[in-house]
């Protein structure tokens, strides 16, 4: 619709590549023709009157007091105008913050200052982030300093990255090209080269790229060496007599408490259970669990998250030597933490 | 009026007593804003040095002249000079000071000498960020946001914070003043009903202050014990929170808006019907809008955090509450067009600033629209378009107001008219700079270039240069005025009690006032802006 990028080699409309984008444009027009709109018609009565009643035309002021009819009048149109730009930007905002189903999950870490991105299929990136064109993507964000902000003008989306809190945002780019990535939260002496390159890739560019690009196991295989390092394993068991919950099926299950609270299995209980472990104690275990915070980076809790997401079967929590190699292929070891 | 170069005949408050002494230790309401207008001209020039040189620096899109950490300082310095130590007090402690009093009848303040404890508290919070300036700075930005302030930066963060912890002192003192002087000391006959409206605008801004800046005050002390003694408030990593630190930070800061730009909508209701000769149209509402912004502004602050870390349910609703509180505004700026229909309309110089700064304020309200409206909030925040957006109000608003006003009360201030031709071309001047400077940064904005940054992508570079080339027509544009009031103090024409005919009380006395302001008490039986109720002759002083 609004292809128009530069005139004369001036940039002066950003590319629009995302589904958000053309929704975001059409909002920013109407904002503009509306607040435009206004804008001049006020600058034209300022103007004619200033000109027409000056003191040399119109020397003697016609004293005014007011009109309450038309008090009410621009009052109520005011409202009405600005009720409908709040419907429109509030439903896109929910648009925009309901994660659609089937989406691929990418993993990011922002830290001072750079981009890390941690595909599930084990694919590690450096401040560039290659995806598929027309699939809904899904970035769990973290930040391991200080608040930075996820920012694509392309796909007119923005998110902070906090420290302590996995925080989701969803695109789906739908033009195939090179795309800026800028923090967009100041976050210290190099923030404005905290930049990077999105690549916007054809569906069958982006299965080679993921082949070619070298990684050797998945994610979650790399979060279950750590289970198994970290001796999470010897307590999280799938038999009854375990001392701490089995976490089979556990992700996006809703979880009793000991204090007869509930809470949602979602990716920050899950962090917050291995960083924190007596915040929050499941129903008839004891707060025996030592707590991992200093002995492990964000990267690795998001590779231990990913793991404990994709435990569906009790024969996935069986002791790793007894198991045969992961769908993915072994993956050389790397002593990362002590073995148990 | 003649020109004389005779010293003035009467005695007023300026030459009654000349010794630094009776400076520095007077009670004076009139004098301590002379003390402020000082001093906040200070702070202004050093936060446009600031200014001019990151406009430099942009130029290029690699960085020409500092490192990545000095320009962070000058957009750090630039920022809090302007915003504590130039915008909030500017119209409160200088036009409010001087008028107030004057405006609704009074000798003097309710408490003179805390009005001048303020002004002592506002030079020692200004002397405390000056020396963290010259001891190298601070580059957390003006916003403190944490834990990069306090855990990541190395600046001298709590001695800024200290400045202004103990000037945001001085700025509760004033908004008490103000509130119970406003209450207690209105001359027989002057009711609510009869304030004009720069009265009620500082009286709705005397309660921000007086109800938001503790909130700073806290805020600041929070970030200073994290800082020094590592107790986990806003750091994750010591268990605090990030994001409680913004809800901190902006419960003051949103309020603090209005803080800035309150007064100067109380400046403009007054310049408009000055120079239209006209009642201003629906008083009531312009009156009441000023205490319903003032109300409003406090439900509004999160929507400074709508991709920050807010539920979207909670962000639906401080979207809401901002279009709600624009609402007032947009009341105003009705009412003030409206006011000048069939007036008698005089092109004063003060007249042009009351013209650009609906203009600016306008525009910088609109686009205040997109950024309530969430799904646009997500592309633009962070952006130029925030920066462009919020100068509009601050330096496109309050500025304009601030130096309109300058320049309608100047002869009741120095007892001089300034010169008028020179008056319109400054005006003219700095309304071109202005838009030269921010508008190119709306499209900037759009185009996605983030805030704060130091180098940026090559495209963009057109747009700002652009701005640069605009700041500096606004440069001169603002040492104009400098240049020509000070020539005036001494060569101006020398200003009758009320050179243009206005209703307010200030205009019944002499200009400059007596010491007390009033040498006969006055009665006052006429409504504010009631133009059949000014004397003929305006050489007339009714009341000194």
């Amino acid at each position: 619709m609004f292809l128009l990028t530069t005139i004369h080699g001036i940039p002066v409309f950003p590319t629009a590549a995302s589904t958000a984008a053309i929704q975001q444009d059409r909002l920013a027009w109407f904002l503009l023709l509306v607040t435009g709109g206004i804008t001049l018609f006020i600058a034209v009565l300022i103007v004619t009157f200033a000109i027409r009643y000056g003191e040399h035309r119109h020397p003697q002021a016609v004293q005014i007091e007011g009109n309450n009819l038309l008090e009410l009048g621009w009052t109520a149109a005011t409202l009405v105008i600005f009720m409908v730009m709040f419907f429109w930007g509030a439903r896109l905002y929910y648009h925009e913050y309901t994660e659609p189903p089937h989406a691929i999950h990418i993993n990011v870490i922002a830290k001072q200052w750079m981009w890390k991105f941690q595909h599930a299929e084990g694919q590690r990136e450096i401040d560039e982030l290659h995806v598929p064109v027309n699939r809904p993507v899904v970035l769990t964000m973290i930040s391991q300093d200080v608040i930075h902000s996820f920012f694509v003008p392309a796909f007119r989306l923005k998110k902070d990255v906090l420290p302590g809190r996995y925080r989701d945002l969803w695109f789906q780019a739908d033009k195939i090209g090179k795309y800026q990535l800028f923090c967009s939260q100041y976050c210290g002496a190099e923030h404005s080269r905290m930049r990077g390159t999105v690549y916007v890739m054809s569906q069958a560019d982006y299965a080679k790229w993921l082949q070619n690009s070298g990684a050797m196991g998945s994610a979650a295989y790399d979060g279950e060496r750590l289970f198994q390092d970290l001796a999470c394993i010897t307590c999280h068991r799938a038999d009854s007599t375990a001392r701490g919950p089995n976490l089979v099926g556990l992700y996006g299950r809703t979880v009793h408490l000991n204090d007869g609270s509930t809470v949602l299995a979602d990716d920050n209980y899950i962090r917050e259970s291995i960083l924190y472990p007596n915040a929050k104690i499941v129903a008839g275990f004891e707060p025996i669990m030592p707590t991992f915070r200093g002995q492990i980076d964000e990267s690795q809790l998001l590779d231990l998250v990913e793991y404990i997401k994709s435990l569906k079967t009790q024969q996935q929590l069986e002791p790793y030597n007894n198991r045969s190699a992961p769908p993915n292929g072994p993956r050389p070891t790397e002593s990362r933490t002590q073995q148990p | 009026m003649s020109t004389a170069t005779a010293p003035q005949p009467q005695s007023n408050y300026l030459n009654e007593e000349s010794s630094l002494r009776s400076w520095l230790l007077t009670t004076d309401h009139k004098r301590i804003a002379i003390l402020y207008t000082l001093s906040i001209t200070f702070f202004f020039l050093l936060g446009g040095i600031f200014a001019l040189l990151i406009r430099i620096e942009l130029l290029s899109p690699n960085g020409m002249w500092v490192s990545d950490e000095t320009y962070n300082k000058l957009f750090s310095m630039h920022g809090i000079i302007m915003v504590w130590f130039f915008l909030v007090p500017s119209i409160p402690t200088t036009l409010g000071n001087f008028l107030i009093p004057l405006m609704i009848g009074a000798k003097d303040v309710a408490f003179p000498k805390l009005n001048l404890l303020s002004w002592y508290l506002f030079m020692a919070g200004g002397i405390f960020t000056v020396y963290a300036i010259i001891a190298g700075g601070v580059d957390t930005g003006w916003t403190f946001y944490t834990p990069l302030s306090t855990g990541y930066v190395n600046g001298h963060v709590i001695t800024a914070a200290t400045g202004i912890f103990i000037a945001g002192f001085g700025t509760i003192l004033t908004g008490l003043n103000f509130i119970v002087t406003i209450h207690r000391m209105r001359a027989p006959g002057m009711t609510w009903s009869r304030l004009p409206l720069f009265i009620w605008s500082n009286y709705a801004t005397s309660i921000i202050l007086v109800l938001a800046t503790p909130v700073l005050a806290i805020t600041l002390l929070l970030v200073a014990v994290e800082r020094f003694a590592h107790v986990g408030i806003f750091d994750p990593a010591l268990g605090g929170d990030p994001v409680l630190f913004q809800h901190l930070f902006w419960f003051y800061s949103h309020p603090a808006v209005y803080i800035m730009i309150l007064p100067g909508m109380g400046v403009v209701s007054e310049l408009i019907s000055a120079f239209s000769k006209k009642r201003v149209f629906g008083y009531g509402y312009v009156a009441a809008s000023s205490i319903a912004i003032a109300v409003f502004g406090f439900l509004v602050w999160a929507h400074h955090m709508f991709v920050a870390g807010i539920s979207v349910y909670a962000a639906m609703v401080f979207s809401l509450l901002s279009y709600m509180v624009s609402v007032p505004s947009a009341i105003k700026v009705f009412n003030w067009t409206a006011t000048l229909y069939k007036g008698a309309i005089a092109y004063k110089t003060p007249l042009f600033y009351a013209i650009g700064f609906i203009g600016l304020f306008t525009w910088g309200g609109m686009t205040g629209l997109f950024l309530a409206s969430l799904g646009m909030d997500v592309h633009v925040h962070d952006t130029y378009f925030v920066i462009a957006h919020f100068h509009y109000i601050m330096v496109g608003g309050m500025v304009m107001a601030y130096l309109g006003g300058l320049h309608y009360w100047w002869p009741k201030i120095s007892g001089r008219m300034y010169p008028e031709a020179w008056g319109r071309i400054a005006a003219l001047i700095i309304f071109v700079g202005f838009n030269l400077t921010f508008f190119p940064q709306f499209i900037l904005g759009y185009l996605g270039m983030p805030r704060r940054y130091h180098t940026y992508p090559p495209q963009f570079q057109f747009w700002h240069v652009l701005s640069s080339a605009g700041a500096s027509i606004l440069g001169i544009g603002y040492l104009l005025p400098l240049c020509y009031l000070l020539w005036s103090i001494k060569h101006g024409e020398v200003a009758g009690p009320n050179p243009w005919g206005s209703t307010g009380l200030e205009w019944r006395t002499s200009s400059p006032p007596p010491t007390h302001n009033f040498n006969k008490l006055p009665v006052v039986t006429w409504e504010a802006y009631d133009y059949s109720s000014v004397p003929k002759n305006r050489e007339e002083a009714p009341y000194a």
